[in-house]
């Protein structure tokens, strides 16, 4: 039972940000009928916002600490930052610490801005385009976005803290009456989950209960209905890639201190995410986030090791198995609409 | 000549002489001239060209003519690989039996994961590629270690228990791959003037492969099959109302790119005698789909063009460095030179995958038809009274007059 | 006996009953019309004679096979070709080869892996796909890419599509919907000549009653899923029923 719980548990963090990409990803499929193959790179940018926020915050100037001196003697240099420095030892510490948080604030902007250059500057003019042309475009967008990153901060992940106080484990077992220390949760990851919880519940109740949600979904069902009753859906499918970038640079920010960011953590997701899609159903928003924790789940119960020692290799592959038998089986995924991306 | 009509026997013909002297022409620099380095005429990376040409002819032929768009092929590729190496370590280091093994393997290893995957079109295709491609690369990097070496690679080792041929040489090393006794490692060097030649049986022997393969190519392209394969990407509607069944001709045409894949894999492989996961990801059915796009999907000489373009400028971006672009800038103002060396230094070295990034997104957005297209295009501009009079376009059987 | 045999085909979406209790018959070397206000089961009728739609009850008949459970294409080689209502041709392809891919399929089957042959040297099929070119008043257009004709050009393409393959039945599906008059009087002329021609069984599908009344040998009237009435033109013309239920909007002449 513990056993289950954790698996469970683990799988929610990853869950997330498969739900997260995915509906993203959703988002631009149903409104807009673009495959994004750049959007695990929007989500790697997210993450990169928070490297860069927390780098920012931690630039330093140099001084000579008299009190103090090195082994020969000489008085010692002594790194402190800006921050430290305008607001005071307490406050300057608290908001580098809190620096993944803070870059929350920073990644909304860049990422609105980032989405709109691209939908305005390129993926507007592949709407006519063939789905394989889509594919291709926004597969070399995604290299060379990568390849900024890799050219700015390097190939290696690059370790990004959470704050201090969330980085401990919360003892699930001791709350439900199981052994100490048989459930434990990090901090980190609930609050993950919690955020992913908060963003998916904001995407669906502003589509849901809106006008402006109202007319996207709507042009979702039938975009030149929509476009014949006199409504600028154009400006509004730009605002709706903005807001899909907007979710998968969050889900960055937020998946920095969970996994150190790399250049290519956003190839890595996306392949999944793209998987997540599939199974939920191609322009279904509820399946993406369905499929996304879903898969997450199965994917920790698979690496549990009385399951790998049964069927070894399974936590490799599970995913693609399943997304291979939905395929197969039900074409149009656990929630899809009929026709969408069909030929 | 060869059922061929006179185009494209002219273009087999160049095609052949320009892999057979490519010695040759892609040593245009003294050794000893600061150029030298720009060079491309040694045995490995001509091999690479000729290699990745094959796997990229292959790919055409599914994607440049059927449309539908595959990014698991690299998982071909890495089973002839692994397939090849296996021949070397069990049978002998003849790269003969090698080669047939990973073609076959890759083949059936295609067929099955076709039949699969072609009961779905468009996106969903792609990502059922996508699927099983990552899913091989996983399964070859942890569970199936007793076959793959996992993480580090399939390697020869000295007590291989090689049927046809001795586990380890006289003087204690590894044998190397050979084609009936010929080392395709062995090399003739040939000193004219400054330059110096070089002649790899290795890279003769893919040479000689990959013609046969771009002729067989195009006699698929030419031939009632290859006609089927481009009704499919037309309209698959059209033809089930035709009496046509489209799946054995999808499928057909997916494990025949899926052998080219297995053969370029295997002759990987017999160059260099060593397979690892690496070369099953993604971003390597990637590359080859960079290759037919740059080069223009759809066409005979495309995928080989693209697939030497971007090998080619690999390594030659890989190469220059700051200094380089200061030699070459030298003459500019000192600052406008320092500046022009800043703008152009993300672009190279190791930021070529940059540049090939952007390149790749231009040739999408503004020449669909890539290199191919670009090259008639010029033409076009260049002959435009020219082809007033040019009749290639007019109807072949007009109506008596 | 005729050579398409409909008996008692019923089809259902959901609630809607498309097509009640049809029968059909249909004599060989005829020109059989249906005609029927919208949604009268025209075109379910006729996706269940080509293997699109499977009926839920009844059976057909061609030539005394039947034709349910088989895929379309299967259809196509048992002696069933079809017109679609927007031209369904191969448009990245020249005219002539659109042409040649039927003559291949009618001569290799549904699949023949024909991989070291030669499209241009295969004499036969080009003969045979020119002169059918010919036969259409297409056979200048033989080198154009079929994507930019006009749309009575690939109509007519289409058409010899079809009869390159010398099918036993042609199923036309709204042949002239959405054509200009001119492209509408074409089409008939083609089709007649076609009729005079050729040893071949016509099955179409029609609103315009022009059309159905120039060429059809007999009519079959089709009003909420089931036959009201199946007789000869110059009868039906006169039919009170058929006059009630559908004639007494459109325009007879």
């Amino acid at each position: 039972m513990d056993a289950i719980l954790l698996q469970i548990l683990n799988g929610l963090d990853k869950g997330s940000a498969y739900a997260l990409i995915a509906l993203g990803l959703t988002l631009i499929f149903g409104t807009l009928g673009v495959v994004n193959f750049a959007h695990g790179a929007l989500f790697m940018i997210g993450a990169f916002c928070a490297v860069t926020v927390q780098r920012i915050l931690n630039l330093s100037f140099e001084t000579v600490d008299p009190t103090k001196t090195d082994f020969l003697g000489n008085p010692l240099k002594v790194q402190s930052p800006y921050v430290v420095d305008w607001f005071g030892a307490d406050f300057g510490n608290a908001i580098i610490d809190w620096s993944v948080p803070i870059a929350i604030l920073f990644a909304i902007p860049i990422m609105i801005f980032v989405g709109f250059a691209m939908e305005r500057g390129l993926i507007k003019h592949f709407y006519k385009r063939p789905h394989a042309d889509q594919i291709l475009v926004t597969f070399g967008l995604a290299i060379v976005m990568q390849e900024i990153v890799k050219y700015f901060y390097g190939a290696n992940p690059i370790p990004t803290g959470a704050p201090a106080a969330f980085r401990g484990s919360f003892d699930f077992g001791v709350l439900l009456g199981f052994d100490p220390n048989a459930v434990i949760y990090p901090y980190w990851r609930l609050i993950y989950f919690g955020f992913a919880s908060v963003i998916i519940g904001g995407v669906f109740s502003f589509l849901q209960f809106t006008t402006f949600g109202m007319v996207v979904r709507a042009g979702m069902a039938d975009r030149e209905t929509v476009g014949l009753l006199g409504i600028d859906i154009d400006k509004r499918f730009t605002f709706m890639f903005g807001l899909a970038a907007a979710v998968a640079g969050l889900a960055g920010v937020m998946y920095a201190p969970i996994n150190s960011p790399n250049y290519h953590m956003g190839m890595d997701f996306l392949v999944l995410s793209f998987v997540v899609v599939v199974v939920g159903g191609m322009g279904s928003l509820p399946g993406a986030v369905a499929a996304g924790f879903l898969l997450g789940i199965l994917e920790s119960f698979a690496s549990m090791n009385e399951i790998k020692s049964l069927i070894p290799g399974i936590d490799q592959i599970i995913i693609y198995v399943v997304a291979i038998i939905i395929l197969l089986t039900r074409p149009r995924g656990l929630m899809g609409r009929k026709g969408v991306m069909e030929e | 000549m060869f059922g061929l009509n006179k185009k494209d026997t002219s273009l087999l013909l160049v095609v052949a002489v320009l892999t057979l002297c490519a010695p040759f022409i892609l040593n245009p620099f003294p050794t000893d001239s600061g150029m030298a380095q720009f060079n491309a005429g040694y045995p490995d990376l001509m091999q690479r060209f000729v290699i990745f040409g094959i796997f990229a002819v292959g790919f055409n032929i599914l994607f440049g003519l059927t449309g539908y768009l595959s990014f698991g092929h690299a998982a071909f590729l890495g089973v002839g690989s692994y397939s090849a190496v296996w021949m070397f370590k069990l049978l002998s280091m003849n790269v003969l039996p090698a080669i047939i093994l990973s073609v076959i393997v890759a083949g059936l290893f295609a067929l099955l994961i076709g039949f699969v995957s072609l009961r779905r079109s468009g996106i969903y295709f792609s990502i059922l590629t996508l699927a099983f491609a990552q899913m091989s690369f996983n399964l070859a990097y942890s569970v199936l270690t007793p076959i793959t070496n996992g993480e580090t690679g399939l390697q020869l080792t000295l007590d291989d228990p090689r049927i046809l041929g001795v586990s380890a040489t006289a003087d204690g090393s590894i044998p190397v791959t050979s084609l009936f006794g010929l080392e395709m490692r062995s090399t003739y060097e040939m000193a004219v003037g400054g330059w110096n030649f070089q002649f790899s049986a290795g890279y003769y022997l893919c040479a000689i492969i990959m013609l046969i393969s771009f002729y067989i190519a195009v006699r698929i392209f030419r031939s009632p099959f290859g006609l089927m394969l481009r009704a499919v990407k037309c309209n698959q509607n059209r033809m089930r109302y035709t009496g046509l069944n489209t799946r054995p001709y999808t499928l057909a045409a997916f494990v025949i790119s899926g052998m080219y894949a297995g053969l370029a894999g295997g002759l990987m492989a017999s160059m260099d005698p060593l397979a690892g996961a690496e070369r099953m990801q993604w971003t390597a059915s990637g590359e080859v789909v960079l290759m037919t796009i740059l080069g223009g999907a759809g066409t005979l000489i495309g995928p080989v063009l693209g697939a030497g373009f971007i090998k080619y400028f690999e390594n030659i971006f890989s190469k220059i460095n700051d200094n380089v672009l200061h030699q070459w800038f030298s003459w500019l103002p000192d600052g406008l030179e320092d500046f022009v060396v800043f703008v152009i230094h993300p672009f190279i070295g190791k930021g070529w995958a940059l540049t090939l990034g952007l390149l790749f997104m231009a040739v999408v957005i503004f020449l669909p038809g890539g290199l191919v297209e670009g090259g008639q295009r010029l033409r076009n501009v260049f002959s435009r009274d020219k082809a007033k009079d040019d009749g290639t376009h007019a109807p072949k059987s007009h109506p008596a007059e | 006996m005729g050579i398409l045999e409909v008996k008692g085909v019923g089809k259902r979406f959901g609630g809607l009953q498309a097509l009640g209790d049809v029968n059909l018959s249909v004599q060989e070397n005829t020109v059989h019309a249906i005609i029927g206000p919208n949604g009268a089961g025209k075109s379910t009728l006729l996706n269940c004679l080509v293997g699109k739609l499977i009926p839920d009850t009844g059976s057909v008949m061609f030539d005394g096979q039947s034709v349910l459970g088989r895929s379309p294409h299967e259809i196509n080689q048992m002696g069933i070709s079809r017109v679609f209502q927007t031209p369904e041709i191969f448009g990245d392809l020249t005219v002539l080869e659109n042409v040649m891919i039927p003559c291949f399929a009618r001569r290799d089957g549904s699949f023949r892996m024909h991989a070291f042959g030669s499209v241009t040297g295969e004499y036969d099929m080009l003969e045979k796909a020119e002169k059918m070119l010919d036969d259409v008043n297409m056979l200048s257009k033989a080198h154009l890419h079929a994507g930019s004709l006009s749309r009575g050009d690939k109509r007519r393409l289409e058409m010899a599509m079809c009869l390159v393959q010398e099918p036993r039945l042609l199923l036309l599906d709204e042949p002239t919907a959405g054509m200009a008059r001119a492209d509408t009087n074409n089409t008939i002329d083609l089709l007649k000549e076609i009729k005079h021609n050729r040893d071949i069984t016509m099955c179409i599908i029609e609103h315009d009653m022009h059309v159905v009344f120039s060429l059809a040998d007999r009519i079959t009237v089709l009003a909420q899923g089931t036959p009201l009435v199946e007789d000869t033109p110059q009868n039906i013309k006169g039919h009170p029923k058929v006059r009630e239920a559908y004639l007494g909007e459109a325009h007879v002449d």
